[in-house]
């Protein structure tokens, strides 16, 4: 790796003390495959956000993203496959809608609905996954904790 | 003739022999691998990472060793040679000699404790004797077998009786010290080689001080040095005092393109190797700077050009383009002076390590193999091949493989290997058998009711773990977890041994949950998944947490957080463990048919090797005509021009009667699965089949640059040599201009066969008019592997080559004249020509996208199909059940293309052979105490697998059902069905919420 991108990859949460707790849903297709893929290019990110890997972002239920904030997540990312790219042929399609709705939702239990993020990351990606995780964690960060937490 | 045996004989266990192993071996075939030495792996087992991915090499190779070696239908023969071959193809008797291993391969556990008391110290061969080894030895640590091996030239016991340490401390008491030299002879239809290559020995360069000076190492002992298994640890210093060295030179083509040593050829893989490991080098270590001292940068590859491109842009690696070094002489501290030349002055500069990349030549076994078994070698030694049969030897029934035929890649070798699998498979195909009637499955333990009882494997991954995440403090961690009842660190995970113990501990320790943390599910997880089966475990009990590819690499400078989200993640793959059930898979029939997309070379070669063993083909061809880019060559290849090799393949095809040939058919759609796929094709027709191959090629690009299509003397090189070819090309001064449409911004990526091109087409204008004159305007000329003796003939018969700027292509004045840049020189020069050649890049098909969404398969960034794995799965998909070979995949040669179509045909007969093939064991199930038969889910599934049905018991009742065959697990159901009736088996909702809440333990921390 050259300096610069070690220089780049200096830890982020070192000096603010909190860092906030993100759990990221990545597809097994695209995604997971991309997160692998930020790994062997050794892209740096920060640590506080924790993968579970499902075999569609489709298969993502509202339930698990409610459990996640109920639970004290300050932020839950779901990754998927770029529109029409879905291994499942349309599963992203439905995620889409499925979290669109769930930020409404979120919204009327009075939580900030940004945290609750979407995005398409590709197999080949290794690079936008890190700045997914990067800029993710740099949003919740501006917000500030779970409103649960702070009970 | 007719065949007498179901066997194949493969002769090598490095990567190449051990593919078409197990190719051939889940075609139905029995296998004996042949391997001289006492362990398999080959020199890929001594690479610390691949270009252009980086993966570990270890990781992606230590899978398939395991796997052949435990395939039931391959007999692997270690420290075995081939005495002879008789008969004929089809029934061959092969004499082997198994050479006395001196330790029982029944009983030794490969413990080690015989090597720790061994008194005598070797130098280790795997280590390039850069680290000794003991006379008792396994080669590396994650060796296949992993058994030990009494070296007799060392051992103090067989050379003068005395010692015997071995004997005395070995727990299984598995040396045998009167072992004897056994012969033995096996009847097989067909052969295959695959013994390998070895690298130059550098000492015959004697201006570059190689075992004289030593801070000079070969390429492969620099592999070593980089790796986290080699004498340093993966810490880069150099051998004289340890230190890191902060200037580190590159000297290409030692030992190749060097007539002076007798090897003119190109070695084709040196270029990449040295940007990788001058990029590795600097990862490793701060600060190291790296200089690649080349003649021409050869990045013809798939995305080997991106990866030259960043190895000097963003890693700052310097790249020093001239004659060949002229010597290195050592200086205070052991430090080393290059002498070389940048064109008009004699330069030195002094560097701390200096690294040979060393070219390949054919194995020292070589000549004696082609006597003992009766196959020609060619002029430089390798074994013979023909462009249009680059598998075949000069023996009927005996093929090749890899780096023994010409120095080559990974996955072009691995392609081949397939390939030749389906050339030797051709010869037993009637005596194939059905996998199932040789396994003996291991009884599975019922584990419902029990209690979670959790044995947890923390890898090191050699450093790539361990470097950043404290392993130890991750395996105290884990044992603290509820139901966790063993936990222990492995340097590999994934190797031979450590599957032994992860099986012993789940018998020692009842364990009826495993999980691995260690790398990715996505190349591993079969892996841990069968060895646990061998357990009697169901291999859905199983589990693993990415603490590699997802922590310690993306982590690298914060090993006490990287150690904390091990600790996390291995404590959410132990929570979701707790909840995981036995899962089942039900047999699926299987079409023993498969469709070609695509009626070119690539295609035609495919269905041929499918219809040699008895299946039926169809072939898709959008066109009106069988063909593709083959009709547009004229000049003769090993004396038959390919457009008259493509007429006669085309009559063979036609006259095949396994083969329907359908012209101007496209793909409508696709849809099924592995095994079972329905393709509507144009007219309205659909064919069933059980595997697809792309091979729809890709075309030549259309130039708008130098007045090509206005000016008549402008012409591509195709057109340039159909004008030959006729006995129409008379001018006298003919300028060639490479990288028309290549190396550009628009397809930035090298199209590999123009600088061969263009060179054989100068010799042909060169031979019939020595007084033209050919100007050859290039950037570099990568006339790769044997094709540089091209470039050398053309340069003896006085073909003019004028480098011209990366950054600055020629330019045509208005009167026609062409002004370009003199690298050399370093000045203008205008020439004349009276004829123009373009030498155009090769472009992706424009409906590549349509055909890829149909498939669901993806493209690579300049819009080609994209392979499942770079480096191993070639000719694969993510998508089982369709492959791809050809232009579709890569610009590529002739022979390439026909390598890598019979590796396409032999990764479909893998499937269309079988009998039935298992559904995945994911899919979705439904509870139908809970279905309410409301119908939300039928319109969810992509597959149609859902339907929503009456219940004939209770008519008022409804019920969704889900079609297995059909399913494929994504889980998209179970996340809409509002009652919960719909689970995703191995994903299900109670697995997932205690991977969240174990994710989440004690909230926002």
């Amino acid at each position: 790796m050259s300096n610069e991108a070690q220089a780049q990859a200096a830890p982020a949460t070192e000096a603010e003390g909190w860092a906030p707790n993100l759990l990221v849903f990545c597809c097994n297709w695209c995604s997971y495959a991309g997160a692998d893929l930020a790994g062997v290019s050794r892209l740096q990110m920060p640590t506080n956000f924790r993968v579970i890997r499902t075999m569609c972002s489709a298969r993502v239920d509202p339930e698990f993203v409610l459990r996640a904030f109920a639970k004290g997540a300050d932020g839950v990312l779901v990754l998927g496959c770029h529109p029409a790219d879905c291994h499942y042929i349309g599963g992203n399609y439905r995620t889409r809608r499925r979290i669109a709705l769930l930020r409404v939702l979120l919204e009327q239990y009075g939580f900030n609905p940004d945290r609750l993020k979407l995005e398409w990351v590709s197999a080949s990606e290794g690079m936008k996954f890190q700045q997914t995780i990067k800029e993710f964690d740099r949003v919740v960060r501006e917000m500030g904790p779970n409103p649960i937490n702070e009970e | 003739m007719e065949s007498k045996s179901g066997s194949v004989l493969v002769v090598g266990g490095g990567i190449g022999g051990v593919q078409t192993s197990l190719d051939l071996a889940e075609s139905g075939f029995k296998v004996y691998m042949v391997e001289n030495k006492a362990s398999i792996g080959g020199v890929m087992s001594q690479l610390d990472k691949t270009f252009p991915t980086n993966d570990c090499s270890m990781c992606i190779l230590s899978p398939k060793l395991v796997e052949a070696s435990r395939h039931p239908m391959i007999s692997m023969m270690t420290l075995t040679e081939v005495m002879g071959v008789e008969g004929e193809a089809g029934n061959f008797t092969v004499t082997l000699k198994k050479k006395p291993r001196y330790v029982r391969e029944d009983r030794c556990v490969g413990c080690g404790l015989c090597a720790e008391k061994c008194p005598s110290k070797v130098p280790s061969e795997y280590e390039i004797g850069l680290m000794n080894r003991k006379a008792i030895y396994v080669a590396y640590a994650q060796a296949v077998p992993m058994k030990y091996a009494i070296d007799a030239e060392h051992c103090l016991y067989l050379t003068k009786g005395k010692c015997g340490n071995c004997a005395k401390v070995c727990p299984a008491d598995a040396i045998d010290y009167e072992m004897k030299e056994k012969i033995e002879k096996i009847n097989v239809g067909a052969v295959v080689l695959a013994p390998g290559y070895e690298l130059f020995d550098a000492r015959l360069k004697k201006e570059y001080g190689y075992k004289e000076f030593k801070n000079v190492l070969n390429s492969l002992e620099f592999e070593r040095v980089l790796s986290a298994t080699g004498p340093y640890q993966g810490h880069v210093v150099r051998p004289s005092d340890h230190q890191t060295p902060k200037k580190v030179a590159f000297i290409q083509c030692v030992g190749s393109r060097d007539e002076k040593v007798g090897n003119p050829f190109c070695s084709s893989v040196c270029c990449m190797y040295a940007l990788k490991q001058a990029i590795i080098a600097g990862e490793h270590s701060t600060g190291l700077k790296s200089t690649i001292f080349f003649m021409d940068v050869r990045a013809f590859g798939k995305e080997f050009e991106d990866y030259a491109k960043r190895a000097e842009g963003e890693y700052g690696i310097k790249m020093h383009r001239g004659t060949r070094v002229a010597s290195v002489e050592e200086t205070e501290g052991n430090n080393l002076l290059l002498r070389y030349s940048d064109g008009s002055n004699v330069l030195a500069e002094e560097f701390d390590l200096v690294v040979l990349s060393a070219g390949f030549q054919p194995p020292a076994q070589a000549k004696m193999l082609a006597d003992r078994m009766g196959f020609k070698l060619n002029e430089f030694g390798f074994c013979h091949t023909g462009i249009y049969s680059p598998l075949e030897t000069s023996r009927k029934g005996i093929y090749v493989t890899g780096a023994f035929s010409a120095p080559k890649d990974i996955p072009t070798t691995v392609a081949e290997a397939s390939g030749a699998a389906a050339k030797a498979g051709a010869h037993v195909f009637k005596n194939r058998v059905s996998i199932d009637t040789v396994v003996k499955e291991t009884p599975e333990t019922d584990v419902a009711g029990q209690e979670p009882r959790i044995g947890v494997f923390v890898c090191d991954c050699g450093i790539n773990i361990r470097g950043t995440v404290d392993c130890p403090s991750v395996v105290e961690y884990v044992k603290a977890l509820p139901n966790v009842v063993y936990a222990a660190e492995n340097k590999y995970t994934c190797s031979a041994d450590t599957q032994e113990i992860i099986k012993k501990m789940i018998k020692e320790h009842n364990l009826n949950r495993v999980v691995v943390a260690s790398c990715t599910p996505r190349t591993h997880e079969a892996l841990f998944q069968s060895t646990i089966k061998e357990a009697g475990l169901n291999p859905f009990l199983f589990e693993m947490a990415n603490i590699r590819d997802q922590c310690s690499w993306i982590h690298m400078h914060e090993p006490e957080k990287a150690t904390e989200k091990a600790k996390d993640l291995t404590r959410m793959a132990v929570a979701k463990s707790r909840f995981l059930e036995p899962l089942t898979k039900s047999k699926l029939g299987v079409n023993h048919s498969a469709v070609v997309v695509g009626g070119g070379l690539a295609g035609m070669t495919a269905a041929m090797d499918i219809a040699a063993q008895g299946f039926k083909v169809d072939i898709l061809e959008a066109t009106g005509a069988m063909g593709g880019n083959m009709v547009n060559l004229y000049t003769n290849e090993g004396g038959i021009s390919p457009k008259k090799y493509i007429k006669d393949l085309e009559a063979k095809v036609r006259a095949n009667d396994k083969i329907s040939v359908h012209l101007n058919t496209k793909v409508e759609d696709v849809s099924g699965f592995v095994g079972n796929f329905k393709v509507k094709v144009t007219g309205d027709k659909e064919l069933e089949t059980g595997a697809i191959i792309i091979a729809t090629g890709a075309k030549a690009y259309v130039p708008t640059e130098y007045n090509y299509g206005k000016d008549k003397k402008v012409v591509t090189q195709n057109e340039l040599e159909k004008a030959l070819s006729e006995g129409k090309f008379a001018a006298k001064n003919v300028v060639m201009i490479q990288c028309v449409g290549s190396r550009n911004d628009e397809a930035p990526y090298c199209s590999r066969v123009c600088c061969s091109k263009a060179v054989k087409n100068a010799i042909e204008i060169k031979k019939k008019d020595p007084k033209a004159q050919v100007y050859v305007l290039h950037k570099d000329i990568r006339t790769y592997g044997f094709r540089e003796t091209l470039y050398k003939e053309a340069g003896e018969l006085g073909v003019k080559f004028i480098r011209y700027p990366e950054n600055k292509m020629p330019e045509m004045t208005s009167d026609g004249k062409i002004l370009v840049d003199d690298t050399v020189l370093g000045a203008p020069v205008q020439l004349s020509p009276d004829c123009l050649v373009l030498s155009v890049g090769i472009r992706p098909n424009d409906d590549n996208e349509e055909l890829a969404k149909m498939c669901k398969v993806p493209l690579s960034k300049d819009h080609y199909f994209l392979e499942a794995h770079m480096k191993l799965r070639p000719v694969d998909f993510a998508t089982s059940g369709i492959y791809l070979a050809g232009l579709a995949h890569w610009p590529k040669f002739i022979d390439e293309a026909i390598g890598q179509a019979s590796g396409a045909a032999s990764r479909a007969m893998t499937i269309i052979s079988k009998q039935y093939l298992e559904t995945q064991g994911i899919i979705a199930a439904v509870n139908e105490m809970v279905c309410n038969g409301c119908g939300v889910c039928e319109p969810v599934c992509e597959y149609r697998a859902i339907t929503i049905v009456g219940d004939p018991a209770n008519p008022e009742k409804r019920k969704a059902v889900v079609n297995e065959g059909l399913c494929m697990g994504c889980g998209t159901c179970v996340a809409a069905c509002p009652s919960g009736a719909l689970e995703q088996k191995g994903f299900k909702n109670n697995q997932i919420l205690a991977q969240i809440d174990a994710a989440l333990v004690g909230g926002g921390k």
